[in-house]
């Protein structure tokens, strides 16, 4: 069996695994937490296709997550439940706009210059929610009705809210595989490796950067949508920093570079919390459950460089007995 | 505005431009010359602060007190730490990619906000200003102005003149602009890189802490302030140019300017523009103010 056909077969187990978790557990807890962790998973998703498959680092992506679910909530109305498809396109094209805007302008300039210019343009979008009545303020605003689509897809049940994120999930990491094999994702990976050359090559980058960027854009305003309306709820805290730190620690954990990196650094990522948050296992000490999540960060950049996702080389060829880690990059510099 | 309003605001400016100044000094220096881009390098900001704090009791009961004397042993802590820091975890970080040094300083805010809330808690807490300086200057007949603040001030600048002798007039910072602009270069000129690492990642941890610790008695300590510091401190390191000490001062006093100006001028919208400030400077000048040494 080649190394492609297994990795494919594990992909298809954990889609499996998870569509039959909520009959293996049933809890309505379990289940309201895979909900969100598959929405943060579409989330680091949209960064993965920036970071990972293109090399543009984006320090603002909370700020499209935001934008998806405040349009998800401001465009529903007050009448009666709005329908999802129309209301899901719209939520993620808002978010879309604003990354063309960001995109547009921030692509003019380059590496760490890039990651403060997206921050910059990310906390702008954060002050106006924040700052405005637009938005409700601080305080954030709640959705009167949730999304439907004729009657069989209700929104309001939590099960059926699992269901759309896992199809939505599955929906999204489909559709980046597609895109990253298609001439146009060859394209990002050759921006991504050595994007003099591929100027070089008669390729104007720019427009497949800019076309990255809205599409990153889009699956993050999905992911907004979707965490809307599973907490009936938005508030400025979505647009916040820390949550575009989160999203990029998640892909970074899980490995850079593959789509399945994204989706298990989201789940390591959010489960580790969970475990750390747990006061069955930790008692009064789950009280500081950043500690223990901050020190596995810390060994994961110490013995996993390349992520989660290189963790069984690691095992094997530390089973062999070599001990050499094949690192897919070399170093750059040297001390 | 009339002339006293003005000028109060020029000196709460100045005062918040120059603090800003003594940490992103030492993150622009950290980034130009090791190429590490540190995330915990609010964190120390937060130490020095917390230092201002939990040492002054502590001085209090053993030494007899002393303003100056507190600052000095905290100064002398910053460096110890950030000596051991830059040995324990930084020192692994200069041939890994920048990504991986985004992670791992990460992590490392989270073990020390945790940490700071296993040691002292997470309430907010005033810190003393000093008998001496707790007076205020009459400025026109109903304003004044706060003795401890103009300290401040003048503290800065003593250390951005230093800080500006070290770097243009020694051996010391001929050797940092070197290692700044060509790390290989100076290395085969047989010049000990490690050893000038851990020099400036100290003196950078100990400016950020220092900086801490002359504002605690302004601002109080409290958790998540060196996440705040953190972010503005990029948007001037950027905005100067990346490695630059002349275009992170620049920086700092423009942001301390617009931030202050804004809060009075336009209070609903002084969130945004530091950022817009930022965002238009970058368009202008991809490279920031200054081109790095």
């Amino acid at each position: 069996m080649t190394m492609v056909n297994q990795k494919a077969i594990f992909v298809a187990l954990f889609f499996l695994v998870l569509l039959a978790y909520p009959w293996l557990d049933g809890g309505s807890y379990g289940i309201d937490l895979v909900t969100k962790i598959m929405i943060y998973a579409i989330f680091a998703l949209s960064l993965e296709l920036l970071v990972g498959s293109t090399g543009l680092v984006c320090f603002g992506q909370a700020a499209f997550f935001g934008i998806g679910a405040y349009a998800a909530v401001l465009l529903s109305g007050e009448d009666g439940p709005a329908s999802i498809l129309w209301l899901l396109p719209a939520s993620a094209g808002a978010a879309a706009l604003y990354a063309l805007a960001v995109g547009s302008l921030s692509l003019r300039t380059k590496g760490v210059y890039f990651i403060m210019v997206t921050l910059a343009f990310a906390q702008m979008a954060y002050f106006i929610v924040h700052d405005t009545p637009l938005g409700g303020g601080t305080d954030g605003i709640y959705l009167y009705f949730r999304p439907i689509l004729g009657e069989w897809l209700v929104l309001d049940e939590p099960l059926v809210m699992y269901m759309f994120s896992l199809f939505c999930l599955v929906g999204t990491f489909g559709f980046l595989g597609v895109l990253l094999r298609s001439r146009f994702g060859r394209a990002l990976a050759g921006i991504k490796e050595n994007e003099q050359r591929m100027l070089g090559t008669g390729f104007v980058t720019y427009p497949y950067k800019l076309a990255a960027f809205t599409i990153s854009g889009a699956l993050a305003g999905l992911a907004g949508f979707l965490f809307a309306v599973k907490d009936g709820f938005v508030n400025p805290e979505l647009l916040n920093w820390h949550l575009s730190g989160a999203a990029l620690v998640m892909i970074i954990l899980g490995g850079l570079g593959h789509l399945r990196g994204a989706i298990t650094g989201a789940f390591a990522f959010m489960l580790l919390q969970e475990f750390f948050k747990s006061e069955a296992i930790f008692g009064e000490f789950a009280r500081h459950w950043h500690l223990g999540l901050g020190l596995v960060i810390i060994l994961a950049v110490a013995f996993l460089p390349s992520g989660l996702v290189g963790l069984p080389d690691v095992l094997r060829s530390r089973l062999a007995g070599s001990g050499v880690v094949p690192l897919k990059k070399l170093p750059e510099g040297g001390r | 505005m009339d002339l006293t309003t003005f000028l109060i605001q020029c000196l709460n400016a100045l005062q918040y431009g120059l603090l800003l100044f003594l940490v992103a000094s030492g993150l622009t220096l950290i980034f130009g010359i090791m190429g590490v881009i540190n995330l915990a390098h609010g964190s120390f900001y937060m130490i020095g602060a917390y230092m201002a704090y939990a040492l002054s009791p502590v001085i209090e009961a053993t030494l007899g007190g002393g303003f100056f004397l507190t600052l000095l042993i905290g100064l002398a802590l910053a460096v110890l730490l950030g000596y051991l820091l830059e040995w324990a975890f930084y020192s692994y970080l200069y041939n890994r990619d920048h990504l991986q040094q985004v992670l791992m300083t990460y992590g490392l805010i989270l073990v020390f906000e945790e940490l700071r809330s296993l040691l002292v808690g997470d309430d907010v807490h005033g810190v003393q200003i000093p008998d001496f300086l707790s007076g205020s200057i009459p400025l026109g007949e109903v304003m004044s102005y706060p003795v401890y603040r103009l300290f401040v001030s003048a503290m800065c600048l003593v250390l951005v003149v230093g800080l500006f002798y070290i770097f243009n007039r020694t051996r010391l910072g001929m050797m940092i602009r070197a290692g700044a602009s060509n790390r290989e270069m100076i290395q085969s000129l047989g010049i000990d890189i490690n050893f000038l690492y851990r020099v400036v990642f100290a003196a950078g941890f100990a400016l950020a802490a220092f900086a801490g610790m002359v504002a605690a008695p302004v601002s109080s300590v409290y958790p998540g302030m060196g996440n705040e510091v953190l972010i503005i401190c990029f948007v001037v390191v950027v905005i100067g140019g990346i490695g630059s000490i002349q275009g992170a001062l620049v920086a700092a006093l423009l942001i301390g300017f617009i931030d202050t100006f804004g809060k009075v001028l336009l209070p609903e919208a002084a969130g945004v523009l530091v950022y817009l400030a930022m965002a238009v400077i970058l368009l202008w000048k991809p490279n920031g103010l200054f081109k790095a040494a």
